[in-house]
C-alpha cells in the first residue's frame, strides 16, 4: 500500500459514511404539516418532485384526509402514489393536482411510496 | 421540452375559477359571507349574444350573487350561497336557458384516470423509444471515433466488450476509412465529449435532473444509479480530454469512455421505453372494461333525438339504444324489446330477453331491437364503472408478499452505491491497473436494478385481477388473491351457489286433470312452489284456468275454487284438517321426500288426487365444478338450513365430501370457525347478502349470484358469472399469480445477487472476467422488462372454463 492507496482507502470509507448518513440519517426528522379540519376533510398539499415535500403528514383519526398531490415532473419514478395500508394505488398525471382521500381509522405511522416504493413519505396518525 | 414543462408547470391545473376574468357585480345582491364558487362547463354557445344569455340566466338565479360566462373556455363560474341555491340547480337554469351544462365530477372517473393513465404511458413511450434510437445512432458513431484511440492505449481497452469489437473490426475499418487514424487524438476526444454532451442533456436529461431532486429529498432511486454511473465515466474521460498529459505522465492510460456513456444511457432509455409499453399492457384488461362505455349517447329531449357526449346525459334522462349499440348508462327499459348480451358482465352468452320494466347495465350490447331506457346511474356509479373502480382499487392494492421486496428497495440504492466505491478502493489498492477500477465501480452501479424487485409483485397483481375480471372474477386486491391461493377447504351455503336458488317440479305422480286444476289454483299465490307449479303445468302445453276462489293457508298450501271444483294443494296436513284422506297420495310424498324433494299433495272434491315433487336442482355446471376444485386439492363442504335427508341427495348429486344440515344463519359462522380451528384456510361462498357475517368470517369470502350490486360489501372475492366454475377460475387464477410472484422475486433478487458481484469483478482472479458497463446496462434494462413480461403471461391463464 503507497500513499495513493491510502488516500483511495480513507476517502472511499468516508464517501461510504456519507452516503449512508445522508440517505439514512440525514432528513428523517419529520416536518409534520399540521392538518386544518374545518368541517370538512383534512387537507394538505403534497409537492412531488423526485420525493414528498412535506415527507411527514400529521392528521388526526376518524377524520377524512384528502392529499392533494402537487406532481411538478413526470419522472416515471414518481407516477404513481401507494398507500399500502389503506388500499389507494392513484396514478399521477405530471404537472397536475391529483386527490386522494380515505379515512385513517386507528393512529399510527402509515408509510406511502411510490408505485415502486422508492419515494417514501409518511403519515402520521394521531 | 423542458420550456414546455415549465410553462405546464405553473399552471394551477385544478383551479380554473382564476383564469375568468373578474364580473361586474351582479345586480341580484352583495356576496353572502359564505358565498361558494363553482366552475362547469357549459356548451352549445356559439356568440357573444349566447354568453350573454346564459350569463343573465344564472344572475336572475336565486341565490346566486355572481356569474360569468367565458365563451371561449365554454366555462361559467358563479358565486353562489349554498344555502339558497345547489349546483344541480344552476346546471337545471343554463338548461332551461336552451344550453348544455353538467356538473364536473369532484373526483376524476375511474374511467377518465385510466384514459389519462393509458395516454401518458403512450407518450411516455413513444418519448423514450425516440430518444433510445436517436442516442444509439450517436452511440454507434462514437464507437467508430473511439476506435483509433483504443488502439492507441498501451493498455488496450479495458472494457471487455469494446475490447472484442476493436479486435475484430479493427482491421477492416483501418483499410475502409484509413482517414479515421489521421485524426489527431485530442481533436477526437474533443468531438466525443461534444456528442455524450448532447446525449446526457438531452436524452438522459431526466436521469441526471430526477437524481439530483431526489437526492436533495434524502431519497434515491434508479435514476441515481444511472446519473452517478454515467457522470464517473464521464467525468474521468472529460478530465483525460483536457490534460491527456497528465494521466499519461502517471502511468494511466489516457482512455475515454464516451462511446460507454452513450450506449449506457441509449440502452436504459429502451430498456425504460419497453418496460413502459409492457406496464400499458399490464392494464390492458381494464381498459377493456372501460371500452365498454360508448362515448355518446342518444338522449330524447323535448321528443328530438339528439346524440349527446355522455358527460352531458343526467340521471332520468331518456336514452334510445338502437340493436348494435352498447348501453350508455344503466337503466330502466321503457319501451321496446329486445336481446341484450350481457356476457361482459355475468360471463352469460345467451343473451336475456328485455321488455318494458327490465333493467339493462352499462357495456352490454344491445342485440335485437331498438329500446328507451330510462337512465338510473351513469358513469362511476353504474355497475360497469364500480367494476372498474374496483379493480383499480384492487390493482392498488399490495399482496403482503412484497413486503421482503420494500424492504429491499428501502435501501437498495444507498447500499449498492456503497459497494460500487468499495469496488473502486479494493480495484485500487489490490489491481494495478486504476482504469478498471474505475469501469467495475461504474459496472456495479449500472447492473444493480431495483426496479424489477419493485415491478415483481405489482405487475403480476395488476395482469391477474384484470384477467380475473374478464373471466367474471373480480378478486378485491393483492391480499385476498394471496390468501385464496392457501386456501385448502370450500365451505358452500347450498342455495344459490350450487343450487339455482328455486324449486322446480322434479317429479309427480298425478292425473293431467288434477294437475290443471292445482296449477289453476296455484296462480292465485306468489309462492315459490306455487309459481314452480303453475310453469311446470305451463311448460306441458296445460291451458290454465283461473281460480274462483283463492285462500292461502300459510304454511301448509292452499285451497279454493276451480272451474268449479273444490282443489286443495298442500301439506298432508291440509287435507287432513279439510277432512280429506290422504290415500295413496300419502305414499308417493313418501317417497318424494326421501329422495330429497319437498312433495306438495292435490285433492279435488275431497279426494286425494296424487302428488307432486319439487326441488332445488343443481345448476347443470356444479358436478363439474366441484369435480374441478377436488382437482385443486380442494376440499368441498356445503352448508344449508334444509333437512339432513334432503341436504345429502344434493350433496351427493353434486359430488360433495361433507355436508352440514339443518344449519340456522348463526350456525354458519361457527361453522366456519371450527374449520379454521382445525387448520383449514377456509373459503366460503355465499350470496353475499344472508351470509355476510360468515363471509366475513372466512379466510376467503366469495360472493356470488348477486353481480356486481355487493361487489364493495363483505366479500373477498366476487363471482359475476351464476356458476360454481368461475370459484375454480379464481382459486386457480390466484395459485398461478402466487406462482408468478415468486418466480418474479426469485429471478429480480438472483439477478441483483450474481450481477452485483461479477460486476465488481470477483470472477476476475480466478477466471478473468469482468462485466462490461456497457453489457451491465443492457442486462439492467432488460432484467425489469423481463420480469413483466412474466407477469404479463397470466393474461393467457384460461381457467378451463370455456
Amino acid at each position: 500500500m503507497n500513499g495513493t492507496d491510502w488516500l483511495v482507502l480513507i476517502g472511499g470509507l468516508t464517501a461510504i459514511a456519507l452516503v449512508n448518513w445522508w440517505f439514512f440519517r440525514a432528513g428523517r426528522t419529520p416536518v409534520a404539516a399540521p392538518a386544518a379540519p374545518t368541517g370538512g376533510p383534512q387537507e394538505v398539499v403534497v409537492a412531488v418532485r423526485g420525493g414528498y415535500d412535506p415527507g411527514s403528514i400529521r392528521v388526526r383519526a376518524g377524520l377524512p384526509v384528502r392529499l392533494v398531490f402537487d406532481r411538478q415532473e413526470d419522472a416515471s419514478c414518481s407516477e404513481e402514489v401507494v398507500f399500502p395500508d389503506f388500499g389507494v394505488r392513484k396514478f399521477l398525471p405530471p404537472f397536475a393536482r391529483t386527490s386522494v382521500e380515505f379515512t385513517p381509522a386507528k393512529p399510527g405511522t402509515y408509510e406511502f411510496t411510490c408505485g415502486m416504493s422508492m419515494l417514501r413519505g409518511r403519515l402520521v396518525v394521531e | 421540452m423542458s420550456d414546455h414543462q415549465h410553462h405546464r408547470r405553473g399552471l394551477p391545473v385544478m383551479e380554473p375559477v382564476r383564469a375568468v376574468p373578474p364580473a361586474p357585480p351582479a345586480p341580484a345582491a352583495a356576496p353572502a359571507p359564505d358565498a361558494k364558487r363553482i366552475t362547469f362547463p357549459v356548451s352549445g354557445m356559439h356568440c357573444a349574444s349566447c354568453q350573454a344569455r346564459v350569463q343573465q340566466a344564472l344572475r336572475q338565479a336565486p341565490g346566486v350573487s355572481d356569474a360569468t360566462v367565458n365563451l371561449m373556455t365554454e366555462q361559467a363560474t358563479v358565486a353562489y350561497d349554498p344555502a339558497a341555491t345547489t349546483p344541480d340547480a344552476l346546471v337545471e337554469t343554463v338548461r332551461h336557458a336552451g344550453y348544455e351544462a353538467g356538473l364536473p365530477s369532484a373526483e376524476r372517473s375511474a374511467f377518465e384516470e385510466q384514459e389519462a393513465q393509458d395516454r401518458s404511458r403512450e407518450e411516455e413511450y413513444h418519448r423514450l423509444r425516440f430518444r433510445s434510437l436517436v442516442s444509439l445512432a450517436i452511440g454507434a458513431v462514437a464507437m467508430l471515433l473511439a476506435m483509433p484511440l483504443m488502439g492507441a492505449g498501451p493498455h488496450g481497452a479495458t472494457d471487455p466488450v469494446m475490447n472484442w469489437v476493436m479486435h475484430s473490426l479493427e482491421p477492416t475499418l483501418r483499410s475502409v476509412m484509413p482517414w479515421l487514424y489521421a485524426i489527431p487524438h485530442g481533436a477526437l476526444r474533443w468531438t466525443l465529449l461534444a456528442l455524450t454532451l448532447v446525449v446526457m442533456a438531452w436524452a438522459g436529461r431526466h436521469f441526471y435532473t430526477n437524481a439530483w431532486t431526489a437526492f436533495r429529498h434524502h431519497s434515491a432511486t434508479m435514476d441515481t444509479l444511472v446519473a452517478v454511473g454515467t457522470g464517473a465515466a464521464f467525468l474521468f474521460s472529460a478530465a483525460v480530454t483536457v490534460a491527456p498529459a497528465w494521466f499519461s505522465a502517471r502511468g494511466i492510460a489516457p482512455d475515454v469512455y464516451y462511446e460507454a456513456v452513450i450506449i449506457i444511457v441509449a440502452l436504459v432509455l429502451l430498456g425504460n421505453a419497453f418496460e413502459a409499453r409492457a406496464k400499458r399492457r399490464t392494464a390492458e384488461a381494464l381498459r377493456g372494461l372501460a371500452a365498454l362505455q360508448p362515448a355518446e349517447a342518444t338522449v330524447v329531449r323535448d321528443g328530438r333525438e339528439v346524440t349527446v357526449p355522455l358527460a352531458a346525459v343526467h340521471r332520468g334522462d331518456i336514452v334510445l339504444v338502437r340493436p348494435g349499440e352498447r348501453m350508455p348508462v344503466d337503466g330502466e327499459v321503457l319501451s321496446g324489446t329486445s336481446a341484450v348480451d350481457e356476457s361482459v358482465l355475468t360471463g352469460e352468452s345467451i343473451p336475456v330477453d328485455k321488455a318494458a320494466g327490465s333493467r339493462v347495465s352499462t357495456g352490454t350490447l344491445n342485440q335485437a331491437g331498438a329500446i328507451r331506457i330510462r337512465a338510473t346511474a351513469l358513469g362511476a356509479d353504474s355497475a360497469l364503472g364500480r367494476i372498474v373502480t374496483l379493480m383499480r382499487e384492487a390493482q392498488g392494492s399490495r399482496a403482503p408478499i412484497q413486503g421482503l421486496a420494500d424492504r429491499i428497495s428501502a435501501v437498495f440504492v444507498p447500499v449498492v452505491v456503497s459497494i460500487a466505491i468499495a469496488t473502486f478502493v479494493a480495484w485500487t489498492i489490490v489491481g494495478d491497473d486504476p482504469l478498471r477500477a474505475l469501469t467495475a465501480a461504474v459496472a456495479v452501479l449500472i447492473i444493480a436494478c431495483p426496479c424489477a424487485m419493485g415491478l415483481a409483485v405489482p405487475t403480476a397483481v395488476m395482469v391477474a385481477t384484470g384477467r380475473g375480471a374478464e373471466l367474471g372474477v373480480l378478486i378485491k386486491g393483492g391480499e385476498p388473491l394471496q390468501r385464496a391461493a392457501d386456501v385448502d377447504t370450500i365451505v358452500l351455503d347450498k342455495t344459490g351457489t350450487l343450487t339455482e336458488g328455486k324449486p322446480r317440479v322434479t317429479d309427480a305422480a298425478i292425473d293431467d286433470d288434477s294437475a290443471l286444476l292445482a296449477a289453476g289454483l296455484e296462480r292465485g299465490s306468489e309462492h315459490p312452489l306455487a309459481r314452480a307449479i303453475v310453469a311446470w303445468a305451463e311448460g306441458r302445453g296445460l291451458e290454465l284456468p283461473a281460480p274462483d276462489h283463492f285462500e292461502a293457508r300459510a304454511g301448509f298450501g292452499a285451497a279454493g275454487v276451480v272451474a268449479g271444483r273444490r282443489v286443495l294443494v298442500g301439506t298432508a296436513k291440509l287435507l287432513e284438517a279439510e277432512g280429506v284422506a290422504p290415500g295413496a297420495a300419502l305414499g308417493s310424498a313418501e317417497r318424494f321426500s326421501a329422495a330429497g324433494a319437498t312433495p306438495v299433495l292435490v285433492a279435488v272434491d275431497g279426494e286425494a288426487r296424487g302428488a307432486i315433487a319439487l326441488a332445488d336442482r343443481l345448476k347443470p355446471t356444479s358436478r363439474t365444478a366441484v369435480a374441478r376444485l377436488h382437482r385443486l386439492g380442494l376440499r368441498v363442504a356445503m352448508l344449508t338450513g334444509d333437512r339432513r335427508g334432503a341436504a345429502e341427495a344434493v350433496a351427493r348429486e353434486a359430488g360433495i365430501d361433507a355436508v352440514e344440515a339443518e344449519v340456522l344463519p348463526e350456525g354458519k359462522v361457527a361453522y366456519v370457525t371450527r374449520l379454521q380451528a382445525e387448520g383449514r384456510v377456509v373459503a366460503m361462498v355465499g350470496d353475499g347478502v344472508n351470509d355476510a357475517p360468515a363471509l366475513a368470517r372466512a379466510d376467503v369470502g366469495v360472493a356470488m349470484g348477486a353481480g356486481a350490486d355487493v361487489a364493495a360489501d363483505a366479500a373477498d372475492v366476487t363471482l359475476l358469472r351464476d356458476d360454481l366454475l368461475a370459484l375454480a377460475d379464481a382459486l386457480g387464477l390466484s395459485r398461478r399469480t402466487m406462482r408468478t410472484m415468486r418466480q418474479n422475486l426469485f429471478w429480480a433478487f438472483i439477478y441483483n445477487v450474481v450481477g452485483i458481484p461479477v460486476a465488481a469483478g470477483v470472477l476476475y482472479p480466478a477466471f478473468g472476467v469482468l462485466l462490461s458497463p456497457i453489457l451491465a446496462s443492457a442486462a439492467m434494462a432488460f432484467s425489469s422488462v423481463s420480469v413483466v413480461s412474466n407477469s404479463l403471461r397470466l393474461r393467457g391463464f384460461q381457467g378451463g372454463t370455456r
